[in-house]
């Protein structure tokens, strides 16, 4: 007995190290100020956050209204929420490359060492993409799109829960990164063979490629739910040409989404079985081929640019034709160029390695249909301005947004034709010219749009609307700030400068790079400008309430519901009878018109599976990344059971009664009437 | 034959949430994203099914008479789920017991053939890690296998819910998913010993 427990113990202490994969205690950077310093601050606001909520016992309500919740809109702000979250995670490692380029001259090394600022620009990237544009859009879909069509949810609501939280649990795979182990020194796009395990023995490309494959995942799920919600959920009498057009884009975005996430999905894989089972699919021995990687990776990579935008130009739709007062300009060339837009992004994918060494044939296909993608971008331009000619316009914070996109990203499309021109792409082939022209067209055209949209749908999902002189302030300080960080970049690309670069010794290069950081340092203004917004707003959020539940004068359904909407979005399912659905109402008085009787509405039940499917995801992540089999089998398991008693559970709804209905609908017709007895302003006229 | 007890449905409302419709035209664009995710894997054999690196190639690895049975016996299987299909349709519960039965013993049949073949392969020292040839090969019948796996998992839990629930309409839909599925598995098969198989070793 004595001998069994001494002669076990070390075999236990050697067990627990198994147990727990690579993972020990040196993999924390301890000796990294800067690290632990992000480290100590995320824990530390994470803690502020946990314990303010047990504080005021607002677990319950977390759990109830928003955790386990499968409502679209709440849904739809978490993304939003988690979009913010990530995107001052990606703002900090920018700040951090452009301080890092603003020191490093001549023969000094900077406050970075090359292996953590390989990190930061890779984390920068992935970040930027998977875990702030696409949290955004699709945050802006699930608010807008069941709305604006008429539906009282998505098609799938529970499977629109399970998308966001494996969204979440991929982002906090990238978090966890920070303080366990390291993040991929490989750049967003991962290039094998850089990233095989011969050359990357760390743990960051494992990392990077579930977070990946977690988050694709869920936007894989999102666009087949957004794609039936679109093609079987709009109400009657909407047909396709009746639609929204931000719900086209999200259609066309949907379509891009469930084409190209599979490949990514699928590259990802092979990537994963060359690391962890010595395969040879992109490996430079055994018959592998690295070429195939990148292909593989900007088949997805390159429509991703156009899934990420072209919900973006849905938004500018919008705002432009709202606060024109009229209806959006060539309403069918708009259409049909968003089409043209997604079938072409599938022709392009070679632009981005001209120089790999295709034959001229190939590179200049692939030149042309790059540069045919501005002509239906350039009917989209035409078509906003246009819609803007001659209108009524409000300048309102959406507007400021649209027309600094207009100005900016038409000149980033223009160093994008330059860019596919394939003898002018090898000269600037891997400069920072390159970074310039997609940040050109990312910040002026995907955030811009989000930021837009932002504060264009802000009122209708929390019931009233964002401060304006602080999100004009924001404006101003984006736009300026965006100019003087990337105008500076397209220059160095001209003087040779690369991209990624740790330090140098070319001084002609320094004052260019301190005038881009200087530039950074009014973004972070901007983005400090949006927080103060937020704070300002709801804090006078009585003043700002909107009551209507149209504050713009808007002309898309979704204005035609209180804000924020009530479970079910529309007691009545609403009858299209053209474009511009809710101004149509307006104009023949059906708007707000009262109902005498309400029905029973089915909604789906909360479910705690979505929440859970989240977790184990990120087990699975964590420990595939650590090696912990355990973990990443319980995790793999947990979710086939979750999913299999889900699939027998067939209680997934429950019922709104009738009178519950008529309770909130007879309370939102009294507070309309007595705001145009009181002749309060219904802000139409702002 | 117990029916699903739904709470009284508004008489207005046009459509019901997660209708058996919405769902399986879900499940279809489900399907088309996974038909991406294989034609990857058939392109990236398409490029490295000849980089046999010096070890053997697909003339020497595959035996076409095995890989045939094993079609036969997943074609099989895929025919006798219509026999559940129609069942469901019709209402027999013996009919669905009975395709259900058969096509995961059919379909378990084709797994252990393939299981069998994968280690012969890994004990003669051909495994994935041999050559990129060996790598694509074990990769896109790999994928399909595990897809049939699940799919075995998920008629599992189907005999089961036909045993417990009866064939409600949420059952009956989800037989019809299943099915779908199944079928969409042959098809790639089909591909699979077309493309990896028969031109390679022909």
């Amino acid at each position: 007995m004595v001998r069994h427990i001494t002669g076990g113990a070390p075999f236990r202490l050697g067990r627990t190290i198994d147990m727990l994969g690579k993972l020990t205690l040196s993999v924390i950077p301890f000796h990294s100020i800067i690290v632990m310093g992000a480290v100590g601050g995320s824990i530390l606001a994470g803690l502020i956050i946990l314990g303010l909520i047990t504080y005021y016992r607002k677990w319950p309500y977390l759990w109830r209204e928003w955790i386990t919740t499968c409502d679209h809109k709440r849904i739809g702000m978490m993304y939003v929420i988690l979009a913010l979250i990530m995107l001052v995670r990606g703002l900090s490692d920018a700040i951090m490359m452009r301080l890092q380029q603003a020191i490093a001259a001549g023969g000094s090394m900077g406050y970075l060492s090359p292996d953590h600022f390989n990190q930061v620009f890779s984390a920068h990237g992935s970040i930027m993409i998977v875990f702030m544009a696409m949290p955004f859009l699709v945050g802006l879909m699930n608010i807008v799109v069941p709305p604006q069509i008429g539906s009282r949810d998505v098609a799938f609501p529970f499977m629109n829960a399970v998308s966001f939280w494996l969204t979440a649990a991929g982002a906090m795979l990238v978090m966890a990164s920070l303080g366990i182990g390291e993040f991929s020194k490989a750049g967003w796009s991962g290039y094998a063979s850089l990233t095989e395990k011969q050359f990357s023995p760390d743990t960051g490309v494992d990392y990077w490629i579930w977070a990946f494959q977690i988050a694709g995942a869920g936007s894989t799920l999102s666009s087949v739910n957004f794609l039936a919600t679109i093609f079987k959920m709009r109400a009657p009498g909407m047909t396709f040409m009746r639609m929204p057009m931000f719900t086209w884009t999200s259609l066309f975005t949907s379509v891009l989404m469930v084409f190209a996430f599979p490949v990514l999905t699928a590259t990802l894989f092979l990537l994963t079985l060359d690391r962890y089972l010595d395969m040879h699919f992109f490996s430079n021995d055994l018959g592998g081929n690295m070429m195939m990687y990148v292909n593989l990776f900007w088949t997805w990579g390159h429509p991703e640019v156009y899934i990420v935008v072209l919900p973006a130009f849905g938004v500018f739709s919008e705002v432009v034709s709202t606060f024109s007062g009229k209806r959006l300009f060539g309403y069918r060339s708009m259409v049909y160029a968003t089409a043209a837009i997604t079938v072409l992004s599938f022709a392009v994918w070679l632009h981005h390695f001209f120089t790999m060494g295709a034959s001229p044939p190939v590179n200049i296909f692939f030149g042309i249909a790059t540069m045919l993608i501005s002509i239906p971008t350039g009917v989209k331009i035409y078509n906003w301005l246009f819609t803007m000619y001659r209108g009524r316009i409000r300048f309102t914070t959406p507007t400021y947004w649209t027309v600094g996109f207009l100005m900016t990203f038409s000149i980033g499309g223009m160093s994008g034709v330059l860019l596919a021109s394939p003898p002018a792409n090898y000269v600037v082939h891997n400069s920072l010219f390159v970074i310039a022209h997609f940040h050109n067209v990312l910040i002026a055209g995907t955030l811009f749009g989000f930021f837009a949209g932002y504060s264009y749908w802000f009122p209708k999902a929390t019931g009233f609307t964002l401060d304006e002189k602080w999100g004009k302030l924001a404006f101003w300080c984006w736009l300026s700030g965006f100019y003087m960080a990337f105008i500076p970049l397209y220059v160095l690309g001209f003087m040779g400068m690369p991209r990624r670069m740790h330090h140098f010794t070319n001084a002609a290069w320094h004052p260019w790079l301190i005038v881009a950081a200087l530039g950074t340092a009014v973004i972070v203004a901007g983005v400090l400008c949006l927080a103060v917004q937020l704070v300002v707003s709801i804090r006078n959020r009585e003043i700002n309430k909107d009551i209507t539940g149209d504050p713009w004068d808007g002309r898309t359904l979704e204005w035609s519901v209180s804000s924020p909407p009530p479970e079910y979005n529309f007691a009545h399912i609403p009858v299209v009878n053209g474009l511009d659905a809710f101004t149509d109402m307006k104009e023949s008085g059906a708007a707000y018109a009262e109902h005498e009787r309400y029905f029973d509405i089915l909604l789906p039940a909360n479910s705690a599976s979505g929440p859970l499917i989240g977790l184990l995801a990120f087990m699975l992540g964590f420990g595939m990344t650590w090696y912990i089999w355990w973990l990443a089998i319980a995790g793999a398991l947990g979710i086939i059971i979750t999913m299999i008693m889900r699939m027998s559970n067939d209680n997934t709804e429950r019922v709104i009664t009738a009178n519950e209905v008529g309770t909130i609908e007879r309370k939102r017709h009294e507070m309309i009437s007595s705001a145009l007895n009181n002749e309060q302003p219904l802000r139409t006229l702002l | 034959m117990n029916t699903i007890t739904a709470p009284a449905r508004p008489a207005e409302a046009p459509f019901h949430y997660d209708s058996a419709a919405n769902r399986e035209f879900g499940f279809w664009l489900y399907i088309m994203s996974d038909l991406i995710l294989f034609a990857v894997l058939f392109a990236t054999f398409a490029v490295l099914g000849r980089a046999y690196a010096g070890g053997p190639g697909a003339r020497q690895l595959f035996s076409l008479p095995y890989v045939f049975a094993e079609t036969i016996l997943l074609v099989l299987s895929s025919a006798v789920y219509g026999i559940a299909s129609s069942g469901a349709r019709t209402n027999r519960i013996f009919a669905v017991m009975a395709g259900l039965g058969l096509a995961f013993l059919l379909g378990l049949g084709f797994i252990f053939m393939e299981t069998k073949e994968f280690y012969q392969l890994i004990v003669d020292g051909n495994g994935p890690a041999r050559s990129a040839f060996l790598s694509a090969y074990f990769t896109i019948v790999g994928t399909h296998g595990v897809h049939v796996l699940l799919g075995l998992i998920f008629m599992a839990v189907m005999i089961g819910q036909v045993l417990a629930k009866g064939l409600t309409a949420m059952v009956a839909s989800r037989l019809k998913r299943l099915g779908m599925f199944w079928h969409f598995l042959d098809i790639v098969w089909i591909g699979i010993f077309s493309f990896v198989y028969l031109i390679q070793v022909i």
